[in-house]
């Protein structure tokens, strides 16, 4: 059942440095309650020499979290901010004789926070290169963002095709059902957004709208973006996201209408913006009742900047919610449109 | 230190006089029940015994009700895809959001290759079954409905006979995941609406690897697996003899402990559970408390994660689990105590207790032992234990 180290057993039984420090002058908060796992580091950093004089830690999760949590104490106390910058999830993991499959999440929640508490150090806001979307693979850590991104980049349409790009269900193959859902998602969006490109293009002939049509299967890499969380607080009280709100269950609002049944062609900017007003203003009812909330900041083309707030900031499953508003919108306008979460302060 | 097992709702303890039962039936007996000759009808006769056994245990009318199946699983899928099969007029599932993964990704499965429209029924904080959105859902256009007698992760017990009589309102067939109940809680069928129940024999102190699927007479059914003419030509393959043999005996020594599991075992449960609510603070009992099986204890500790307190309680030397052995990987809480809607603060700290005849009084001074220190030191870890309003449990309205 537990295939842990004996290290993990050891740092889970007898954590080293647990408990909260006193005159932190370096603090990182990752993960939430609803998570299921949290982590609050807790640094005291020589000003001078920048060195770590002190680490602990306060961690809410399963017996690895806390292990991989009194492990970075223990790898970052005596290092400078430079050489602590440097630890990796995997020295995380190393240090522990390794992480069973469906836990190295516990080590990359620790170089998040790492990471989190020396932005903290100095000033800055920390932001997550790790994707928060659901990890599908878990034999290789790879999640759904990157399956699809993959998969759109590379025009791929087989499960062996995904494997060779990014190993996922190269392991165990039981995540080769969701593998397979994934294909199915992507190419049906690509299909769809084809089509609506097709139909904008006539009427409005946007340039976006153009460039979707001429290269159906590769859009351009900024749509990337769409994968990223919402920016999350460094040192903030901790977050409580929302429930993810999936595209497709079953009450949810966030499920697109056919795409193609509410096509608005050349609308004039005050209606679009106006349209995307009450689209948000509907899901944020939704929204509210998982404890979170969406905020429309900008409309620049067929961008749309939105502040996801509340339980929203720090979920992990924030990249879901961004891509069912996504969907509504073009459900709603029946043009192809992007939304990108910005931090609150963006704008 | 002898290790301790409180994990009956994952698996039980073959009973040492089942596996008597059943040693005869691979050197000695070993004949295939079909046979004509006198290696056969001996074999013959035994599987109808042990038949009438398991009959017995479930009060049914006719021992051919009884259909052997590799276990629970197969049962469900059995149960689900007959109806859809015999009634070919209608295609709609109703089933609970708190099913197990036997009934769910099946209809799932079913839903999403349009085989299926499925109905999902939420529950409410006790796990009790939204009638009214039950009501609401059955038609003339449902095949079969599939409610659980009781909850593997909470125990609680839905009222399956009167959910079965409105569902022969509508002209559907109604099955019953019981794979908990059957040997728990005192089970019959002879008068009741119920078409089909399934059971699995290995959660009653029987061997893994068979079950049954009763299928009352006159009810429609399509074999899942094709093949000899075994069961009555209802389910293909040569029969599993001797675990259809250990069925039986322990199909008859459930009925005859029925009472002791409803007494003793019940009062086990019950010591532990106030024990642990008046040391522990913030703690949540999950489930149905006054319809609830007699050996399931499903605690939430807020603030804290549930494999944690596992892992220390196996060091401890008590077996317990966090919920369902089937749903694995700490950043999934369990589907049942989401679909209760549980408080966040206590959604990923629940762990469950359940027993059986075999355990002792000893059983539940060790848990009380260990558990409340465990519980502390972990929140004493957490970030959000030292913010948090700490709440006495009250353990009068129930067990007053």
């Amino acid at each position: 059942m537990w295939e842990y180290s004996d290290t993990v057993k050891e740092h889970f039984f007898n954590p080293k440095n647990a408990g909260a420090l006193v005159g932190a002058n370096a603090v990182g908060e990752v993960g939430a309650l609803s998570c299921g796992d949290a982590l609050k580091l807790m640094l005291h950093i020589d000003p001078v020499t920048e060195i770590v004089l002190e680490a602990k830690f306060q961690t809410f999760g399963c017996g690895s979290a806390i292990a991989s949590s009194s492990a970075l104490t223990e790898l970052v106390i005596g290092k400078t901010l430079e050489q602590a910058s440097a630890i990796t999830n995997r020295d995380i993991a190393d240090y522990l004789g390794g992480l069973p499959p469906e836990k190295k999440h516990c080590a990359v929640m620790g170089h998040e926070a790492l990471q989190a508490a020396i932005a903290n150090f100095r000033g800055e806001v920390w932001r997550s290169s790790h994707e928060e979307s659901a990890l599908v693979c878990k034999c290789h850590g790879v999640d759904a963002a990157v399956i699809e991104r993959a998969i759109r980049d590379n025009g791929l349409s087989t499960v062996e095709q995904v494997a060779v790009f990014t190993k996922a269900g190269s392991g165990c193959t039981t995540c080769y059902e969701q593998v397979e859902d994934i294909l199915f998602r992507v190419a049906s969006d690509i299909a769809a957004t084809a089509a609506l490109a097709a139909r904008s293009s006539e009427s409005a002939g946007s340039d976006e709208a153009a460039a979707v049509q001429h290269a159906p299967a590769a859009p351009r890499p900024g749509s990337v973006n769409l994968f990223r969380s919402a920016t999350r607080p460094v040192s903030a009280a901790a977050p409580r996201p929302a429930a993810p709100v999936k595209p497709g269950a079953e009450t949810s609002p966030l499920t697109p209408t056919s795409p193609l049944s509410e096509s608005s062609g050349g609308m004039t900017n005050l209606k679009k913006i106006r349209l995307i007003e009450e689209t948000i203003e509907d899901l944020r009812v939704y929204l509210r009742k998982d404890g979170g909330d969406c905020e429309l900041i900008d409309v620049d083309g067929s961008n749309v900047l939105v502040s996801l707030t509340g339980a929203c900031v720090g979920c992990q499953m924030a990249s879901v919610t961004v891509s069912g508003i996504q969907e509504r919108l073009i459900a709603k306008l029946g043009v192809p449109m992007r939304v990108i979460p910005v931090g609150r302060n963006a704008h | 230190m002898k290790a301790i097992y409180l994990d009956n709702n994952a698996t039980t303890r073959v009973d040492p006089s089942v596996v008597d039962a059943m040693l005869p039936f691979f050197t000695e007996h070993f004949g295939n029940a079909s046979s004509a000759h006198s290696f056969g009808a001996e074999v013959g006769t035994a599987v109808k015994a042990a038949r009438q056994q398991l009959q017995q245990l479930l009060g049914a009318t006719h021992d051919h009700e009884i259909i052997y199946t590799s276990g629970g699983t197969e049962s469900d899928n059995a149960a689900i895809l007959s109806a859809l099969e015999a009634l070919p007029d209608r295609n709609e599932i109703v089933i609970s959001k708190v099913e197990h993964p036997a009934i769910l990704s099946l209809c799932e499965h079913l839903e999403k290759t349009g085989r299926a429209k499925v109905h999902l029924i939420g529950v409410d904080k006790v796990g009790q079954l939204d009638i009214d959105a039950y009501r609401a859902a059955l038609s003339d256009k449902v095949a079969v409905v599939s409610l659980m007698w009781a909850n593997n992760e909470t125990g609680t017990i839905f009222p399956v006979e009167g959910l079965a009589e409105l569902a022969k309102e509508h002209g559907a067939l109604f099955h019953t995941d019981a794979v908990q109940a059957v040997g728990k809680t005192p089970i019959s069928l002879k008068d009741s609406a119920i078409d089909m129940l399934s059971l699995s024999g290995h959660k009653l102190h029987g061997p893994k690897g068979i079950g049954a699927l009763y299928v009352k007479k006159g009810a429609r059914f399509k074999p899942l697996i094709r093949g000899g003419h075994q069961e009555r030509a209802r389910r293909g393959g040569t029969e599993n003899v001797p675990a259809i043999i250990g069925l039986g005996k322990a199909a008859e020594l459930a009925h005859a402990h029925m009472a002791e599991e409803q007494g003793r075992v019940r009062e086990l449960r019950d010591r532990l559970e106030k024990a642990v609510l008046q040391r522990v603070p913030n703690c949540i009992v999950n489930g149905d408390r006054h319809d609830r099986l007699p050996n399931t204890a499903n605690l939430a500790f807020e603030y804290v994660e549930s494999e944690a307190i596992l892992l220390h309680l196996n060091r401890s030397g008590v077996a317990a689990s966090s919920g369902s052995a089937c749903t694995s990987g700490s950043m999934e809480p369990s589907h049942v105590l989401k679909a209760m809607e549980i408080p966040e603060a206590a959604l990923h700290g629940a762990v469950r207790f359940s027993f059986s005849r075999d355990n002792v009084a000893e059983d539940v001074d060790r848990v009380i032992e260990a558990l409340p220190g465990i519980v502390e030191k972990l929140r004493e870890m957490s970030p959000f234990w030292a913010d948090a309003e700490k709440k006495t449990n009250d353990t009068k309205p129930v067990f007053a």
